[in-house]
């Protein structure tokens, strides 16, 4: 499989996995690099799971199967477990720790992993873990619902996808209005160089 | 200015699938254009909606497919392009149109789109939709990618024209939500007047007129085929003495897979584009040059039956397959994995299988099911039923909206589900042959969309259950669409009328209906009482904004609540009411004020009265 990069994102209703796909894929359009993306969003409005296929380079699918990511973005915890079939030996993972627990968990129908346990289980079975808490620095960037941004940040310092920090920031400039913008791009750096200390 | 009306020729978006599409009919000069909504097509609409408000195409979301189907024929046979896009199960209400539209045929180039969807994601059914241009004998085409979506608009337009019949247009979920990099084409001038030549020997179809219109439907279909065998969108690529046949996203995973095998130069693939009818010479003539044939299709063996026909035909004894038990099923979606998989063993190719992660020791994972949002009004609802019929025996019809999740518990309020409006007509059904107390709930765009007919057949046939119409003022489900009741003034738009589901009803002739506000939970269980109490058909109109609606309008209001210390924990609440918003802090509930709309359900409910408004 030349040149071709393959990312999941795994989030819940909400949390701004689709913008985030939306930048990727203009940040890839404008990179001149071919991208096909695809989404899953059933009832995301009601509180249900977001997955997206993002697929960079010479390829015609645009979906991802079980084992062929090799870079996977989680934006909740229970989540990265839940889709962890998408990822093989070789996949670089990034997860939020920050929980929101599924409303079976508030009524006792189930029961929330041990974070421990979760990062244990990508240590063990993936290539390497990027593993830290996308909304403290969301709120360290001025808004809570930037952690798209600062999640996108940490995916773009691991070097796996061809596309640039700049090229992202440009994206996000062409997207978001420009009040907003700002903290977006603070959010991304805050992302960016908190991976970085993990490497 | 709306992003798909931008005239600038080969400048390069990044779309939605469903972008795409209607930016492809954009190009081929739609003119005209109507709905009903459902997922995965919804964007096409919503974008012909919004670009409708900037321009002259004509756009109407429609009480059901039947009626979109039939405006939009109205005015394809008055000569101006149109389109109707729906749903694949939304055919099977347009599907009486339908058979007899394939005989008038029409004016002007007609694209019905009909957006399947394999493995469900949004949809109670998975059926094939090809099988509908197979029945009406009309052309289906069918397109791979994102590009190709818009590529082939054009080309369904002008031959809807060369044939004179609508074309359908069959995508599926992976087409309509994928996203992928297009290239914007020419705009043309839109023809918005047309005009009717009288000629009731076409149109008007009595039995005299209509033998005479499947004689011409015969030839058309004649004619297709042709088109089909000649078709740009059907086409052979690659070499080597195996064969593929693949249609759709298929497609995608084949070449991606013949690449990753290394099987360029050992596998032939004939993409089908253009697949109803098949291009019969093309098959034949490929299959006749292949030492082994495989058909990667997903849903219904629709190419294969075809596939099989030709190649019995041609006397031809190669050996071609597609679903059987070791290949290829008739079950969800295909992927590419398993395309890759299928395709090497069936050829005989060394392939190595992607290192899968063991999971036989990872946790467990707790479900994370759609759920009716905090403060929806349905909620309440259904709250107020249940407590209006303890110790009744019920049984709940229900119908197709955001109040279909209220069947799961606590609440369980749903027993019975079939297509959009079947609650009221089942509703019948079922009080005649059971001792239950029906209750049957239906949505707004709902009941206008086919739930009337079941009320005015129950009113007629002096049927004896309770149904409860949940108003929320807009089409919640599929993102909030407009329908007859809705106000379009609030979303400043003039020009629309708007239906009064009250007057509706008592004008069916109901003779208990009572209109109840869900987030009044006293008065509404007494409303519901009464109106179970009555003997023959009762309405009750739950009228409440969807709260996510009202949000958007900016017309919420209501403090957030709050779990004071006088909860004595015995969980009244979290049990028997379940708002998200609700959650267990050790073993106390409390309530996420993020969440928290403010409708004040949750604090009539609890008997100690300890959910009160937060302060400031
Ligand atoms: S979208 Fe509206 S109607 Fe649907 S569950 Fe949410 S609040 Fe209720
Ligand atoms: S007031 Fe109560 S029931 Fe209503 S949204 Fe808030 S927590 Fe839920």
């Amino acid at each position: 499989m030349k040149n071709v990069k393959r990312l999941i994102m795994v989030a819940v209703g909400g949390q701004g996995n689709l913008l985030a796909s939306k930048i990727l894929g203009e940040a890839a359009l404008a990179a001149g690099v071919p991208v096909r993306m695809s989404e899953i969003h059933g009832m995301a409005q009601r509180g249900g799971v977001v997955e997206s296929a993002i697929v960079f380079g010479d390829a015609k699918s645009t979906i991802i199967s079980d084992g062929e990511a090799d870079i996977f973005l989680s934006f909740e915890p229970s989540e990265a477990l839940r889709a962890i079939k998408k990822c093989n030996p070789n996949t670089v993972v990034i997860t939020n720790l920050s929980p929101l627990p599924p409303f079976t968990v508030a009524t006792g129908k189930g029961v929330y992993p041990e974070m421990e346990t979760i990062k244990s289980v990508f240590r063990e079975k993936t290539k390497k873990l990027i593993a830290f808490d996308a909304t403290v620095l969301a709120k360290e960037a001025g808004n809570d619902l930037t952690v798209n941004m600062v999640l996108l940040g940490a995916l773009i310092q691991t070097g796996v996808l061809p596309i640039s920090a700049d090229q992202i920031k440009e994206a996000i400039k062409a997207r978001i209005k420009p009040q907003l913008a700002e903290i977006n791009i603070k959010a991304f750096d805050l992302g960016f160089q908190e991976a970085a200390k993990a490497a | 200015m709306h992003k798909l009306l931008t005239d600038n020729p080969g400048q390069k978006m990044l779309l939605l699938g469903n972008e795409a599409i209607a930016r492809g009919a954009i190009e081929a000069g739609v003119a005209f254009t109507s709905t009903y909504p459902g997922t995965p097509s919804s964007e096409i609409s919503y974008n012909f909606f919004r670009m409708s408000k900037e321009s002259d195409l004509y756009f109407e979301y429609s009480t059901n497919e039947k009626v979109a189907l039939e405006v939009a024929a109205a005015a394809a046979t008055a000569g101006v392009r149109s389109m109707c896009v729906m749903k694949h199960v939304g055919m099977n209400v347009a599907a009486d149109a339908l058979m007899t539209l394939a005989y008038t045929g029409v004016n002007a180039g007609m694209v019905l789109l009909t957006a399947d969807d394999p493995f469900m994601f949004s949809s109670q059914n998975e059926q094939d939709n090809r099988y509908y241009g197979k029945l009406s004998g009309l052309p289906v085409i069918e397109p791979s990618s994102v590009e190709e979506a818009k590529a082939m608009m054009p080309y369904a337009f002008e031959l809807s024209e060369k044939l004179g019949e609508p074309v359908i247009f069959r995508t599926t979920t992976r087409i309509n939500h994928s996203n992928a990099i297009v290239e914007l084409g020419n705009l043309v001038q839109r023809k918005t007047k047309g005009e009717f030549k009288k000629d009731p020997f076409s149109y008007v179809c009595v039995p005299a007129v209509s033998r005479k219109l499947h004689v011409k439907l015969l030839a058309n279909i004649e004619k297709a085929e042709a088109l089909s065998d000649s078709s740009p969108y059907n086409f052979i690529e690659g070499s080597g003495d195996f064969g593929v046949i693949c249609n759709g996203v298929s497609y995608s995973y084949v070449s991606d897979a013949i690449s990753d095998l290394g099987a360029e130069g050992k596998v032939k693939i004939l993409r089908i584009g253009f697949s109803n009818p098949m291009p019969a010479g093309m098959i034949k003539k490929f299959v006749s040059e292949c030492k082994k044939v495989l058909i990667v299709e997903e849903g219904e063996p629709f190419m294969e039956e075809a596939i099989k026909a030709f190649a019995q035909e041609e006397g031809l004894t190669v050996k071609i397959a597609g679903k059987a038990k070791d290949l290829f099923s008739r079950l969800y979606e295909y992927d590419p994995a398993m395309v890759r998989k299928t395709l090497a063993e069936y050829f005989g190719f060394a392939y190595n299988a992607p290192a899968l992660i063991d999971t036989a020791n990872t946790p467990e994972v707790p479900n994370r099911p759609p759920n009716l949002c905090a403060g929806c009004s349905h909620r309440a609802t259904f709250y107020a039923v249940k407590k209006a019929t303890e110790g009744m025996k019920v049984m709940i019809p229900s119908d197709i909206g955001c109040y279909t999740l209220g069947f799961l518990p606590p609440l369980s309020m749903a027993d019975y589900v079939l297509c959009m409006g079947a609650s009221t007509s089942t509703s019948c059904g079922f009080s005649k042959v059971t001792d239950n107390k029906v209750i049957s709930f239906v949505g707004d765009s709902t009941f206008f969309h086919s739930g009337m007919s079941g009320l005015i057949n129950a009113v007629f046939n002096n049927h004896d259950f309770t149904l409860v119409i949940l108003d929320n003022r807009v089409t919640a489900m599929t993102g909030h669409q407009p329908n007859p009741g809705v106000d379009m003034k609030e979303l400043g738009l003039d020009g629309y009328g708007q239906i009064d589901i009250e007057s509706v009803v008592k004008a069916l002739g109901v003779k208990h209906v009572s209109v109840i506000k869900p987030y009044n939970v006293k008065k509404s269980i007494e409303a519901i009482k009464e109106a179970v109490a009555f003997k023959g058909v009762s309405v009750i109109i739950a009228k409440e904004k969807c709260i996510l609606y009202a949000k958007n309008l900016k017309q919420a209001k209501g403090n957030k609540f709050q779990v004071s210390d006088k909860c004595k924990n015995h969980r009244e609440c979290l049990n028997n009411f379940a708002c998200p918003a609700f959650y267990l802090d050790g073993d106390r509930v409390r309530i996420n004020e993020n969440l928290c709309t403010g409708c004040a359900v949750c604090a009539q409910l609890c008997p100690e009265k300890a959910i009160v408004p937060v302060k400031g």
